[in-house]
């Protein structure tokens, strides 16, 4: 073998420079050597001077001037020029370049070639890099070569089929019969040429698959015959003889007798053949095995043939060799869903499996635990998942945590429970959790009343210990605002009391208030629990006002402005006090989120009129109304207690700076600052059925504003419930609907409804309101429309 | 998709792409598959995922061998084809070491088209693989003496 010594000559340069600039010196001097003796038309050394331009470009250098040289040389006559030309190709052209086109001829010339070995560089290349023109163009003469007597060239025809049928799908008709011959061939590398283009054909049409099933009796049995026969050298790896083949048509078998039972029948045999005789101990014989588990558990196949295949993955997770358990687990996460009982079997491995060492393992393991947590086994897999969180590598944490709340929500066997796991997960992996998580932990400690004592002690503690943990201390806060005289006062069955002074709570919440480890959530929550504070505790409410009045000048603008308004609550509105701090209601889940996600994104699209649909669906139901009024009061500042609205500080600006009525709503119950006097409004009855009555007053706010009131009331004989109002209004105004008063209207007038509809019309269109009334009585539901096309007052 | 052999030190000894990839999204590949084998411990699983592909790598003395899977692929046969083409090498070779891979790069790569086409298994048989190589290498010969340009 003749060496290319200038081209070892300047590897060995190239190796021996001690630096990256010596590096780059020696190759420059080389390419321009190469660029200079490019240019002479001819060379004997052509080939070494490609052949070096190809090393420098696996170096990583720019190596474009060489692609015209590498078209000369495919054409040239010499074999080792073409054999190094082609190569060039390969590496240096792709589908992209134009210099592609250019090598179609060429390649179309060697095709015809005497010489086995010049066709054979010319398929190869093809196969590489051939773009969808040249593939066509050249698709009849592969088709030529499929049927020639050499298997030499049928192998690689076969494969250089294959990659034409992945450019150009249509022309796989065109391979059809010929695939069909090659399976009848001896030679290995023809068959499994023509294994992979029969797979290929029919991955990608279903009549083609159809026209094959008639094979599956070949295939079987040339299976048979590599999976019996004896040894034979050529073909054997480690005792398996012909692996490559054997997986080949396990593939082609499973996807020919997926969804069709009588191909399914005829594999049987075979695959139950292969699953036990082939031997395990290496890693091509599982190899073999693997496949045949995915095959069987993709047909149809028979039960027993089912469970065969699950015990052998279970046996896999037992094997030593961790590349053989990351399989076993991939492939049982694929049928979990399917044979969740058979996958149950081998959960104490798989919990095993997450103290791994190895990450993608774990990785694994822990998806494959989320799968099959259950009602039965939640504690126990708890447990193991807790103690996976706690040593977890920081990647798979965020994971863990949120499948571990969607285990607890789906499975938790007593709120107790449910409440400690999650407290559980916030101490250990707290930085990791989603944003989510914080208002549906809270809506959660809302919905047990009976554990609220419990639960803000233990969040207590928990504070004391550690305020690093920003969801967990926010939690905290808020639990100790709303119950902090539960916590005063000290006695709780549930776990032993502690002495707790309001000192000790104030001391705590500024402590919070005052770490750099807290972000402007955490101290917004802080803040507000220091507020509620004051009205659960008796004493040190001057304590209170002070720390408040103290973030009246704080930098962070969130933080200003909520203790400029509570400090206007402790100033002018004392006595308003004690009923907006008053215990939050239960939050239902879901409605809170989508009505503050309107809410809160309405004043941010003003731009956007027409949002009309949205707003008839963003009513609120009761309870989430007084929330609302509360956001309403409070000035429209942000609360992040509410669910949904995690643009919390970006939305908060901005629905203070939106000139909606918003404010207006403040300002109109604390009834001091209007500027204009409201005259009484006028009304009128826009709707009178079945004794129900709607009547509608309106009051211009602002120059473009304006406020609805829709009053109804029930005069027959039974209560009416669930008493809803939708309304829609031309596309350019915009519609705000606060929340209504009730949702019951007793019998016989005994009280009225009210809400209030708040209508920005900046193009001062015509306004007109449909509305939608929707109520149940005595049992059924009645809904009803009205119009209202002229508005009293305007 | 592509099969990529680096050194200990991460520097690229081969590269087979078998699916057209810009130069761009070739070094990128690179870089990244580097970043990820090289750091993992001895004694790992040897598969990874990353995008949407499977990784799959075997270590030989300095050089990692690493290719990129796709979905349906079967990963353990693969490490079946890395262990193939070093055996390939090997004979070709006569005990191949990561120097012969470096200064007769391009043979390897003769090998590799032997061994494997358009990203399939071209041929199961080593003995198949070995004969195509000495006729191609006799071809080569042959011409150039035929030619009696000095080899060189």
């Amino acid at each position: 073998m003749s060496p290319s010594v200038p081209l070892q000559e300047m590897i060995r340069a190239i190796r021996s420079a001690r630096t990256q600039c010596e590096e780059r010196g020696v190759i420059q001097r080389e390419c321009a050597a190469i660029r200079a003796q490019f240019r002479q038309t001819d060379n004997g050394g052509r080939s070494h001077n490609l052949a070096k331009l190809l090393y420098v470009h696996m170096l990583g250098y720019p190596a474009h001037f060489g692609q015209m040289e590498c078209v000369r040389m495919i054409a040239s006559p010499r074999y080792s020029e073409k054999r190094v030309g082609y190569l060039g190709a390969m590496m240096l052209l792709d589908e992209k370049q134009d210099a592609s086109l250019l090598i179609t001829n060429s390649i179309k010339n060697d095709l015809s070639h005497s010489n086995q070995y010049v066709q054979s560089l010319a398929l190869c290349t093809l196969a590489c890099m051939g773009s969808a023109e040249m593939c066509r163009d050249l698709a009849p003469e592969i088709d030529r070569l499929l049927r020639s007597s050499n298997s030499y060239i049928k192998k690689k025809a076969a494969l250089c089929a294959v990659h034409i049928v992945r450019k150009v799908h249509d022309l796989g008709e065109l391979f059809v019969p010929s695939a069909r011959s090659l399976l009848s061939e001896k030679n290995h590398g023809v068959l499994h040429g023509a294994v992979v283009l029969i797979t290929e054909l029919c991955e990608r049409s279903p009549e083609t698959l159809e026209r094959f099933r008639k094979t599956v009796p070949d295939l079987v049995q040339i299976m048979k015959g590599l999976v019996i026969s004896g040894y034979s050298p050529d073909h054997d790896v480690a005792g398996v003889s012909d692996p490559f083949l054997q997986v080949r048509i396990l593939r082609l078998l499973r996807i020919l007798g997926r969804n069709n039972e009588a191909a399914s029948d005829a594999m049987n045999d075979l695959l139950a053949q292969v699953a036990t005789n082939t031997d395990s101990t290496k890693t091509v014989g599982n190899a073999v095995l693997y496949e045949t588990v995915l095959t069987v558990l993709d047909i149809k196949s028979e039960s027993g043939l089912r469970v065969l295949a699950v015990n052998i993955l279970g046996r896999f997770l037992l094997n030593n060799d961790r590349n053989i358990r990351y399989i076993a687990m991939t492939s049982l996460q694929k049928i979990v869903l399917t044979d969740h009982n058979a996958v149950q079997r081998h959960r104490g491995t798989i919990v095993d499996c997450l103290k791994d060492q190895d990450a993608s393992v774990k990785r694994r393991a822990l998806e494959l635990s989320l799968a099959l947590v259950s009602a039965s086994n939640i504690r126990s897999m708890m447990k193991e998942l807790l103690i996976f969180l706690s040593s977890c590598p920081p990647e798979l944490r965020a994971q863990a945590a949120s499948g571990i709340f969607n285990a607890a929500e789906r499975y938790a066997p007593s709120k107790r429970w449910h409440i400690d796991t999650i407290l559980h997960v916030l101490t250990t992996a707290g930085g990791d959790v989603r944003d989510e998580t914080v208002p549906n932990l809270i809506q959660l400690i809302t919905n047990t009343s009976e554990l609220h004592c419990y639960t803000v002690h233990k969040l207590y503690r928990a504070l004391l210990t550690d305020i690093s943990q920003q969801p967990l201390v926010q939690v905290a806060c808020w639990c100790i605002g709303e119950y902090g005289d539960l916590l005063l006062k000290g006695e709780c069955q549930e776990t032993e009391a502690v002495q707790v002074t309001e000192d000790d709570v104030l001391d705590a919440l500024e402590i919070v208030l005052q770490s750099h480890m807290s972000t402007p959530t955490t101290r917004g929550f802080a803040l507000t629990a220091t507020m509620k504070l004051s009205t659960r505790i008796t004493d040190n409410v001057d304590r209170i006002r002070s720390i408040v009045s103290i973030y009246g000048s704080c930098i962070d603008v969130e933080l200003q402005q909520r203790a400029v308004e509570y400090n206007a609550l402790f100033k002018k509105y004392d006595h308003m006090r004690a009923a907006v701090l008053e215990r939050m209601p239960v939050i239902q889940k879901n409605s809170l989120g989508q009505t503050n996600g309107e809410l809160s994104e309405e004043p941010m699209k003003e731009s956007q009129p027409g949002k009309v649909k949205q707003e008839e669906t963003a009513l609120p139901p009761q309870p989430a109304g007084q929330v609302v009024d509360l956001l309403d009061l409070l000035g429209g500042s942000q609360e992040p207690l509410q669910p949904g609205s995690s643009v919390a500080g970006s939305a908060s600006t901005q629905l203070t700076a939106a000139p909606t009525s918003a404010g207006g709503d403040l300002l109109d119950l604390l009834g001091g600052f209007e500027p204009t006097p409201l005259a009484p409004a006028p009304t009128v009855t826009v709707y009178e059925k079945n004794g129900v009555t709607l009547t509608l007053s309106c009051e211009q706010q602002s120059e473009s504003g304006l406020t609805v009131t829709l009053t109804a009331s029930n005069s027959t004989d039974s209560d009416i419930s669930g008493f809803t109002l939708q309304a829609a209004v031309p596309k350019s105004v915009q519609l705000q609907m606060r929340a209504p008063s009730t949702d019951c209207l007793p019998a016989h007038g005994g009280a009225k409804l009210t809400q209030l509809v708040v209508l920005n019309n900046p193009n001062k269109v015509n306004l007109k309101m449909r509305i939608r009334v929707s109520y149940t009585c005595q049992g059924s539901v009645v809904q009803d429309m009205v119009q209202v096309d002229s508005f009293p007052g305007l | 998709r592509f099969l990529l052999l680096f050194s200990r030190q991460g520097k690229l000894r081969l590269q087979k792409w078998f699916v057209p990839t810009s130069d761009r999204e070739r070094k990128k590949v690179i870089r990244d598959m580097i970043m990820l084998v090289l750091p993992r411990q001895p004694r790992t699983c040897n598969f990874l995922r990353w995008k949407d592909l499977k990784i799959v790598y075997k270590r030989y003395a300095s050089l990692y061998f690493c290719a990129g899977l796709e979905e349906q692929d079967n990963e353990l046969l693969a490490l079946e084809v890395l262990h193939r083409y070093v055996e390939l090498l090997d004979k070709y070779f006569g005990n191949v070491c990561e120097l012969d891979i470096i200064f007769n790069f391009e043979k390897a790569y003769f090998i590799l088209d032997e061994f494997l086409m358009g990203g399939e298994v071209l041929e199961t048989s080593k003995f198949a693989v070995n004969v195509s190589m000495e006729q191609a290498d006799t071809l080569q010969e042959t011409m150039e003496e035929y030619m009696s340009k000095p080899a060189y």
